[in-house]
């Protein structure tokens, strides 16, 4: 039976799995664009507020699936932030496509509902059904533009890897059941411990297929290759959810189970991952060299940004959660931004995609260039920005526990990474200045989205002056 | 709260240049020229209020701000004032001006993006001279990057772009290296006191074995070397300097590759004495290198600023030379040396940035005997290119002698090495006033000679490299207990360390 305290603590999630019900009885009464995102938002805001109140009765265990702490609520508060500020930019965008549109809102809300049992749960079972709920959304949702040949392919590619990633990471499941007995996080610690002989043999190989279901979703290195194909093809509002609600959720998973299970005892699974954390951040900077196409970078840049975090939770000094959470933080407020840009530079035939679209933005539209310029500079993690602030903690977290190697390896790929943000950002300033028209204005249907990205931009810059607020709720949020 | 507003003035006076640009670019161009002023003025103020009794008997700072930032990390906004930030603070809003005149005509397009990142790389600048808290100086090392990365990468001239991402990505790089060392040392810090601080004063005296502080010095030195610029991390340096337009060469040159030296002076050696000293003569002997290379390489130049740039790593070796050799009379020649290059330099550029203006080239064969149709730019030129051939009499010359007297106390073959390389600065100073200036105008050059408002940027830099060369001893007073502290600090660290060996 759930307490009613834990009712209380769920409140976020039944509110985030009530919003699509509804949108759905809504949708069969009466189509609207404009109720439908007003209703989506409402319900993300109301699972929002809702945080506050179940974070006087927590923590609390509810069943043995979920465990909702200050940890899972703070990750609760990053992914329902991240899904409004996605719904809104996917509004101007819908509106430009002949496609039904309500029904984008109803799969957004249930992947997010996805990513939060991710990061609430501390079973196998809950976390295979957040995965599960949360990549069937990202299957319509990627395809969601159905016209497009990319639209598709980006679905139907990740719909296979999803699938077969899906699969390893139930017969690691089944491996590390079979050997210790138990689903349940908590107690899977100790019976490790104390599992000998054959049963032993099972571990290291479930463990090692758990993560490559991890690693797909996370898209580290060598589980990237559906990246880049998924953030062009898919509408860059998708996009964005993917980089960083998917990625959030999982990331939280991660966290919580590294540290229930003690992984860091386990000399092969941290060998393991500071090979991951290296070929991501080194493979994600340089495949992205060569890229010309903007979808294409941030999805390769958004690879390695997943190996700087890493370090961080490699590191696992005192600072590691801090730091990962942090990082994470700032990179949700940067994608989102830099898709964001990308979303509202689209139009019903082209989402803004190559270089050219680019080129002399700043002369036309200088606010929206200004934007672009902030998340890219953040991505550098130039100061005043909160990527500055995430690539210091990040660094600080390595230094901390003197992985001086990674750190090494992470000054110099993003040092490599700089140099193709730099090529953005002089195609945003190229151009003759003068000679260039003034533009239209945004178009209105747009203006939704330009107010979010105004948000995120102030977001932007007092994560990078002031995040002492912050910190503090962060420092406190430990997976328990 | 002076050394706020030295900085806020800079952010607000670049902000509203943008926004008056839609309407104006004159009232633009205006409000950077009072902006600058502004700061010169109060700097100046500064100076001469506290001329020579206040600095002479300065306790700590002079002025300082430490307001709490991020108090878990020990983390502070602590700006402080002392001789040596006081001096490279005046040359910074001095050089701004300057920087704001010589662009009057030169820049047409985007003006007020281009005033914006101009005033927004002073203030940037003007932090790093300030900032006491690693922290907040390295937050406004990085943050001087962006805006002289546009002012390259926009205004700059044929291969604006190469120059600036190669800028870009040697300054990222050892910048980053020195976060690390940041770093690493607020953590050895941590351990040793069990106090978290990224505060200047506090992190001197960490005391930590030699081979440690050796790596983290390292990453410190790297960062600097680079800004500085040291053979053989200087290649971005021409480069940078010939694609940049007049404004962004006399920063760079001025300003930009000052902190590099100021960095070295104000932590290297304090924070990691022990490591310095076994460090320098790898130093010293990569400062000679630097010395003769840069001039060898002026001498090779045809293109105008190219030459000029050369000529900067070759004097910048003679104040890592100084550094490490580290007595009084050679960082008495360093301090000298940092603002009369600055000035004679920054005035070269200004000069052969009017003169594109007018001929639309920088190379030397397409010139010649440019004297007969514009005398007085070329007798300007020519006073700047005696100042920085180090002539006596000129502040330049001061620089260097002191250098070279300090240096000799310590090696005499480094001293005779880096005074070849004042014998090559001969050459390639008299190359740059014979091939341009002298003898007959054979590409009939019929040109219009120093507006008033270049007259009115070259005259100050010609009585300040006089007053440099003739009357030193102000600028030094106010040096001084600055350099006795920086001295004393490092050799009783070193002394510490000495006596913990035996």
């Amino acid at each position: 039976m759930i307490s009613a305290a834990g009712l209380v603590a769920i409140l976020p999630l039944v509110l985030l799995a009530g919003t699509p019900v509804a949108l759905m009885l809504i949708i069969a009464v009466h189509r609207s664009h404009r109720m439908a995102l007003g209703l989506t938002l409402l319900g993300l805001a109301a699972s929002f507020g809702s945080l506050w109140i179940a974070a006087d009765v927590v923590p609390q265990r509810v069943t043995a699936l979920l465990r909702i702490d200050q940890y899972a609520l703070v990750y609760f508060g990053m992914i329902i932030a991240a899904t409004i500020a996605v719904a809104g930019l996917a509004y101007g965008y819908l509106e430009q496509h002949a496609v039904e549109k309500e029904e984008f809102y109803i799969l957004l809300v249930t992947a997010a509902l996805g990513a939060a049992v991710l990061a609430a749960s501390s079973h196998f079972v809950s976390f295979f059904l957040g995965l599960e709920i949360l990549s069937i959304s990202l299957y319509a949702l990627n395809a969601y533009i159905y016209s497009r040949k990319t639209a598709l392919e980006a679905g139907i590619k990740y719909l296979v890897l999803a699938a077969a990633s899906a699969a390893f990471l139930l017969f690691g499941m089944a491996l590390i059941y079979a050997a210790v007995g138990t689903m349940e996080f908590g107690h899977m610690a100790e019976l490790m411990m104390e599992t000998a002989g054959p049963n032993r043999t099972l571990l290291l190989p479930g463990l090692a297929m758990v993560i490559t279901g991890m690693g797909f979703k996370l898209a580290l290195v060598p589980f990237h290759m559906w990246t880049p194909d998924v953030y062009q093809g898919a509408p860059p509002p998708v996009a964005a959810f993917i980089a960083t609600v998917s990625k959030g959720g999982m990331f939280a998973l991660l966290l919580r189970y590294f540290y229930r299970l003690e992984l860091h005892n386990y000399a092969p699974i941290v060998a393991v991952f500071t090979i991951i954390a290296i070929a991501s951040m080194l493979g994600g900077n340089l495949l992205a060299l060569l890229q010309s196409n903007v979808k294409r970078i941030l999805a390769y840049s958004s690879i390695a940004h997943m190996g700087y975090a890493l370090v961080a939770f490699i590191a696992s000094g005192m600072l590691a959660v801090e730091a990962v959470t942090f990082y994470l933080i700032a990179y949700f407020v940067t994608i989102i931004g830099a898709f964001g840009v990308v979303t509202v530079l689209s139009n019903g035939e082209n989402d803004a995609e190559s270089l050219q679209a680019y080129r002399g933005l700043f002369w036309r539209r200088p606010a929206l260039a200004g934007v672009m310029t902030a998340m890219l500079l953040s991505l550098i993690g130039i100061p005043v920005t909160a990527g500055f602030i995430g690539k210091f903690y990040v660094v600080a977290a390595g230094a901390s526990s003197s992985a001086w190697p990674l750190i090494i390896v992470l000054v110099i790929s993003s040092s490599i990474g700089a140099f193709y943000y730099l090529r953005v950002i002089f195609a945003l300033y190229a151009g003759a200045p003068e000679t260039a028209e003034r533009p239209a204005e945004v178009a209105p249907r747009m203006a939704f989205g330009s107010s979010v990205l105004v948000v995120l931009t102030l977001l932007l810059i007092w994560l990078g002056v002031y995040p002492a607020p912050l910190l503090h709720v962060i420092r406190a949020a430990l997976p328990g | 709260m002076i050394l706020v507003w030295f900085i806020a003035i800079l952010v607000v006076g670049g902000a509203a240049c943008w926004v008056v640009a839609r309407w104006s670019t004159a009232v633009c161009r205006w409000i950077a020229l009072a902006v600058t002023a502004a700061d010169f003025i109060l700097s100046l103020a500064l100076w001469i209020r506290n001329y020579p009794v206040n600095l002479l008997q300065q306790q700590d700072w002079l002025r300082q701000v430490n307001w709490t930032w991020f108090p878990d990390a020990g983390i502070h906004f602590h700006l402080a004032i002392d001789g040596l930030s006081l001096l490279l603070v005046v040359l910074t809003f001095f050089l701004g001006i300057v920087s704001v005149l010589a662009s009057w005509t030169e820049i047409r397009e985007g003006v007020g993006f281009f005033h914006l990142n101009l005033l927004w790389v002073l203030a940037g600048i003007t932090g790093v001279f300030l900032a006491m808290d690693l922290f907040l100086f390295y937050f406004a090392w990085e943050l001087m990057l962006i805006p002289m990365y546009f002012l390259i990468a926009i205004w700059g001239h044929e291969r604006r772009v190469y120059a600036a991402v190669k800028f870009f990505l040697f300054t990222q790089l050892s910048g980053l290296l020195m976060l690390i060392s940041i770093l690493a040392l607020y953590f050895i810090h941590h351990s040793a006191t069990g106090v978290y601080s990224f505060e200047y004063s506090d992190l001197i005296g960490t005391s930590m074995p030699l081979h440690v502080a050796i790596w983290v010095m390292l990453g410190f030195f790297i960062a600097f070397a680079v800004k500085l610029p040291m053979v053989p991390v200087h290649t971005w340096l021409p480069d940078a300097h010939t694609e940049a337009p007049t404004a962004g060469s006399v920063i760079l040159a001025g300003l930009l590759l000052k902190t590099g030296a100021y960095g070295l002076l104000r932590f290297v050696v304090p924070l990691f004495p022990a490591a310095a000293h076994w460090f320098s003569p790898v130093a010293t002997i990569l400062a000679v290198i630097g010395i003769l290379y840069g001039a060898v390489l002026a001498f090779a130049q045809t293109d105008l600023k190219r030459l000029v740039a050369y000529t900067s790593v070759s004097h910048l070796g003679f104040v890592l030379l100084a550094i490490f050799v580290g007595n009084k009379l050679a960082l008495e020649g360093a301090l000298i040396t940092i603002i009369a290059h600055g000035i004679s330099t920054g005035a070269l550029f200004v000069l052969v940035g009017a003169l594109q203006e007018r001929i639309h080239t920088r190379e030397m064969d397409r010139m010649g005997g440019l004297w007969q149709t514009i005398p007085r730019l070329s007798g300007a030129a020519m006073f700047f290119a005696m100042a920085s051939i180090g002539l006596p009499g000129l502040g330049d010359f001061v620089g260097e002698f002191l250098i070279l007297l300090g240096t000799y106390k310590v090696s005499v073959g480094l001293t005779v090495a880096a005074a070849i390389g004042v014998l090559f600065s001969t050459l390639y100073g008299l190359k740059f006033i014979q091939r341009a200036f002298h003898g007959s105008n054979i590409h009939h050059w019929e040109l219009h000679d120093l507006f008033a408002r270049e007259v009115v940027i070259v005259a100050p830099m010609i009585l300040i490299l006089l007053w440099l060369g003739l009357f030193p001893q102000p600028v030094l007073n106010t040096f001084t207990v600055t350099m006795d502290k920086l001295q004393q600090t490092a050799s009783q660290q070193y002394q510490a360390y000495e006596g913990g060996q035996q």
